[in-house]
């Protein structure tokens, strides 16, 4: 009875990955057969890689690549100052309105860049950073969720520390930076973890505050690169999705024990 | 609009002083560009705009691809909301109006000043230049131009026991092929009905007879009883005489559905020939739209668009490189490597596409047809007023509504619209 | 000695400050200026050359609520939460609890349920385009083999909304699952074997036992994939751009729609006002709900 039980639940999950993964697989399929033999799934039909040659052809990856790699460097060094600093101040410091300004904190995380986009864009005018990439990344550097954690992982730290490296004379700063910040390591790179994958992949923002190449990261060339006037090539668009998504799918196939234990760890949050 | 006047005009101003303090001995522009054809033509451009660079040393071009119509007017208007300095664009032609209305074009009588440039704005086709045409001044220059074609598949033709050399040329004609075409799996016509609907609509409407828009942007003519029939008539080819697919028909796979002989004969922009003549397997041919009272499709594709905040040398140097680039010698190059029409006919006397044309006569078919061709819907609201009649099409063919009901519904939201204007 | 304390009191209260306001800065540029401006935005009528913009206070709100348009984007976008939500919710607890069970594969398992968390949503935009595609696409293949008919996933207002639901879940469960999963590793082995003890079955200790703890992590997640029906629309962009007639156009999309297409940002203002409103109360009753839990335990 127990192995049938095991039997059963081991049919239904592997039933479900697949079922999950297809997708994947069909668009591997689809960039790796001539565009003719991918849409009448002709199961034994001649592998080809000139699908990646005119999609790599097609458009600047590698400029979208450094770009987008450049937009999440930037982002998550951002991250990482405001929120270290900001959580430090909520965790150990007593301050006049400090639960009201948390409250404004909390309230950041509903109100996303994305859904204030057209103020926001004209705020990034304004700012003259239309069309950089630190314009892309500066709504996002002071991350409310980043704030919490931060803010969890100080509290954990316990006071003697921060009393005995006071005792030896260390201003605010040198405790924070010799005392938190090590022992908060494991929290800082589940945080970077889930920061990059999260900006890695983001689009209505960078769609709006980009306009060239050479701020444009990889979501939004994508976009660009399916969406021709006179219709789709599944083969080729395909072949070039396959392409952006490669450095992360890798990253995270290489790194999926510390990319799942990093949600894990931002979740138990 | 807080959008662009707060910003823009602000912005405008530190623009205007910051262009005129430094004095440099170049001009920069900056081209925002669709590629209508996807992919390996951002090169093809990239190859025209160093020629010119070449021929005008003083001039320094960044042609910016980006993406389809739709993103390149969002991207222009973006950046020039921003600040950002750019000059010149190739839109749809049909975003004239909106331009205006927004203040953000310049006409090219302003510019096109000597008595060359005037006879280079009058070299174009009259039809191709019906959408630039608004208040008595020109506001757009062809540069990537089409009609819709009707593509047909000579080897379903022959195996059906048509003349492949015959396609029709009247609607009962198209029917009555269409039926013997329609087999198995295989459909005898397909009329993409996403994408740009209305495009097609338009096509459908005036060979019945009827121009579904005023010539001045403020009319439209929806609920009338030719147009009603029309869509009426559309519908009725899958539902009555089941030569086409039920509901709606995919406007971005429609071409590799051709190629692949899910549909004996379809209707699509000129703009697709290189791809499908480079696809197909089978042999093909090439024809003009059948008439029903009359022979007729809508002129389709961008426009090249002057901005308004732009100094007189950048206006100087951007009408260089328009000029430039609708050569004849360039737009017959163009013409031949996208399949979209030489815009001129000097284009067509040039020996490049004098050779292709003798040897490729499908590429003469969209300017063929010109002689016939209407101006593309374009209203003011166009992004709007077309929606409504977009969704009504659908409503339509899905069945979800009947086609009066759906055609008065967006003849009056467009009435709406359109009252401020009036 | 008080004077002592008071000093360090304001030392500390104006380090506290001082650590604060970069954080502080950038969410008043990005988070409350913008919100008040878009506030303000939403009050004025749209300029144009013949008509320059002027203050109509409620007009805008007014015209949005009389726009048949404005109501099937909240209709569709509340079927799209109503269902992305339980849906995607179950099938990650589902595939927690079958990851954290002693299945074969266990490894590829989880990995096949968290990659869709780790693309862009464009990109499985594209992936499922594949499968989309009427007559040529994967699903219409599958069906043809079985003698059923071609269906215009993405082309029928009845289909459309349904295909992007599809593609929601697809990529949201496995990212659920991730919190379940760090819920279920809290739960001590010891109740499992009490339970098993006791001789209950493994469904009753789930329904029992599993379930009420996680109900904090349910609630959570449920927060968050409410946040994610207003966010996720990227995939509009290339599967429909909300049509067929509007039948799959959700908020987000109209409000960019609005804004950068039809060129009208009040309209776009007032509509973002009420998603902020809506998503207010969500966060304040999740803040609410969650404060009391914490207390609870």
């Amino acid at each position: 009875m127990k192995s049938l039980t095991k039997f059963m639940d081991s049919f239904g999950a592997i039933l479900l990955a697949i079922i999950w993964i297809a997708p994947l697989l069909f668009a591997f399929w689809a960039a790796t057969h001539s565009t003719s033999d991918a849409v009448n799934l002709k199961l034994f039909s001649p592998w080809t890689f000139e699908n990646f040659r005119v999609a790599w052809n097609g458009a600047p990856w590698l400029k979208y690549f450094m770009n987008t790699f450049m937009l999440v460097t930037v982002i998550l060094i951002g991250q990482f100052i405001l929120t270290t600093l900001a959580g430090f101040a909520f965790a150990q410091l007593q301050f006049p309105g400090k639960d009201y300004v948390f409250i404004l904190v909390l309230m950041q995380l509903f109100i996303l860049p994305e859904v204030l986009i057209v103020e926001n864009y004209a705020m990034i005018s304004r700012l003259g950073l239309f069309d950089t990439i630190l314009g892309v990344g500066m709504p996002y550097m002071a991350s409310a969720f980043g704030i919490f954690l931060m803010r969890q992982a100080f509290k954990g730290v316990p006071i003697e520390l921060h009393e005995a490296a006071r005792i030896e004379g260390c201003g605010l700063l040198g405790i924070l930076w010799r005392v938190y910040v090590p022992l908060a390591k494991p929290t800082y790179l589940a945080y970077a973890l889930v920061s990059v994958s999260t900006h890695w992949n983001n689009f209505l923002w960078p769609l709006i505050v980009t306009n060239s190449p050479e701020t444009r990261p990889l979501t939004v060339g994508l976009s660009i690169f399916g969406a021709p006037e006179n219709g789709v090539d599944i083969s080729i668009i395909s072949a070039a999705t396959l392409m952006s998504i490669a450095p992360l799918l890798i990253a995270f196939l290489i790194f999926q024990r510390q990319f799942v234990q990093a949600f894990l760890r931002a979740g138990i949050k | 609009m807080k959008l662009f006047s707060t910003t823009g005009l602000g912005l405008a101003t530190a623009m205007a002083v910051g262009l005129t303090a430094p004095a440099s001995a170049e001009t920069e522009l900056t081209m925002y560009y669709p590629i209508a054809v996807g992919g390996a033509l951002t090169e093809v451009v990239d190859g025209i705009v160093a020629d010119f660079e070449a021929a005008n040393p003083d001039i320094k071009v960044n042609a910016i691809y980006s993406g389809n119509y739709d993103d390149t007017r969002v991207r222009a208007l973006s950046a020039l909301a921003s600040g950002e300095p750019a000059q010149l664009a190739v839109m749809f032609s049909i975003d004239a109006y909106d331009l205006i209305e927004q203040e953000l074009i310049i006409p090219f009588e302003d510019v096109a000043t000597s008595d060359a440039d005037k006879a280079w704005l009058s070299s174009f086709y009259p039809a191709l230049m019906a959408n630039s045409l608004i208040e008595g001044k020109t506001w757009g220059i062809p540069f990537q131009r089409s009609t819709i074609v009707a593509y047909y598949n000579k080897d379903l033709f022959r195996a059906a026991g048509l003349d492949p050399e015959a396609p029709p040329t009247t609607w009962d004609e198209m029917i009555e092929m269409g039926k013997a075409l329609t087999q198995g799996d295989t459909y005898g016509l397909m009329i993409p009905s996403t994408g740009y609907p209305y495009w097609m609509f338009q096509a459908l409407a005036i060979q019945n007879g009827k121009e579904v828009m005023s010539g001045d942007g403020l009319t439209t003519h929806f609920d009338d009883p030719s147009v009603v029939e029309t869509l009426e008539f559309w519908k009725s080819l899958s539902t009555e005489h089941g030569i086409m697919p039920t509901g709606t028909v995919e406007w971005g796979t429609l071409r590799q559905a051709f190629l692949e002989g899910q549909t004996a004969m379809m209707w699509h922009s000129t703009g697709n020939l290189t791809a499908v003549k480079n696809g197909a397997s089978f042999d093909f041919g090439v024809a003009e739209l059948p008439a029903n009272v009359r022979k007729g499709s809508p002129t389709g594709g961008g426009n090249f668009y002057l901005f308004k905040e732009t100094s007189d040398e950048e206006r100087a140097a951007a009408l260089k490189l328009m000029q430039f680039m609708t050569s004849p010698e360039q737009a017959a190059a163009w013409s031949i490597g996208t399949g979209y029409m030489g815009v001129s006919p000097a284009s067509y006397e040039t020996e490049a596409l004098e050779a292709y044309t003798a040897e490729f006569p499908p590429a003469l078919v969209a300017r063929n047809q010109l002689e016939n061709a209407v101006a593309e819907f374009s209203t003011f609201e166009t992004a709007r007023v077309r929606d409504g009649l977009n969704n009504a099409i659908q409503s339509a063919l899905t069945g979800a509504k009947e086609p009066a009901d759906a055609l008065a519904e967006a003849q009056a939201a467009a009435v709406r619209l359109l009252s401020d204007y009036q | 000695m008080p004077a002592h304390a008071n000093l360090e009191r304001r030392r500390q209260a104006i380090y506290g400050w001082i650590l604060l306001s970069p954080a502080a800065v950038l969410l008043t540029l990005f988070a409350f200026y913008p919100s008040i401006a878009t506030l303000w935005s939403s009050l004025f009528s749209r300029g144009t050359r013949r008509n320059p913009t002027e203050f109509v206070g409620t007009e805008n709100y007014a015209e949005l609520f009389a726009d048949p348009t404005f109501w099937l984007v909240v209709k569709n976008n509340l079927l799209y939460a109503g269902v992305t939500i339980p849906v995607s919710i179950f099938i990650a607890l589902s595939m927690a609890l079958w990851a954290n069970s002693k299945i074969s594969a266990r490894g590829f398992v989880r990995t096949a349920y968290f990659t869709p968390t780790v693309l862009p949503m464009i990109a499985a935009a594209n992936l499922w385009l594949f499968f989309y595609t009427p007559g040529l696409g994967v699903l219409d293949q599958i069906g043809s083999l079985f003698g059923l008919p071609s269906v215009n996933w993405l082309g029928q207002p009845e289909t459309a909304l349904w295909a992007i639901i599809i593609v929601t879940i697809w990529k949201e469960a496995g990212f659920f699952m991730i919190f379940y999963l760090a819920a279920l590793q809290t739960i001590p082995e010891d109740l499992k074997e009490a339970a098993d003890i006791e001789g209950a079955s493994r469904w009753t200790y789930t329904r029992r036992i599993v379930l009420p703890l996680l109900m904090p992590t349910t609630l959570f997640i449920a927060v968050n994939a409410m946040i994610n029906s207003v966010k996720l629309i990227d995939h509009l962009f290339i599967l429909t751009k909300g049509g067929p007639s509007d039948a799959s156009k959700l908020i987000l999309y109209y409000i960019w729609e609005m804004a950068f297409a039809f060129f009208d940002a009040p309209s776009a203002a007032a509509m973002t006002i009420m998603v902020i409103a809506v998503l207010g109360i969500v966060a304040a009753v999740q803040f609410f709900y969650l404060d009391k839990r914490t207390h609870y335990q």
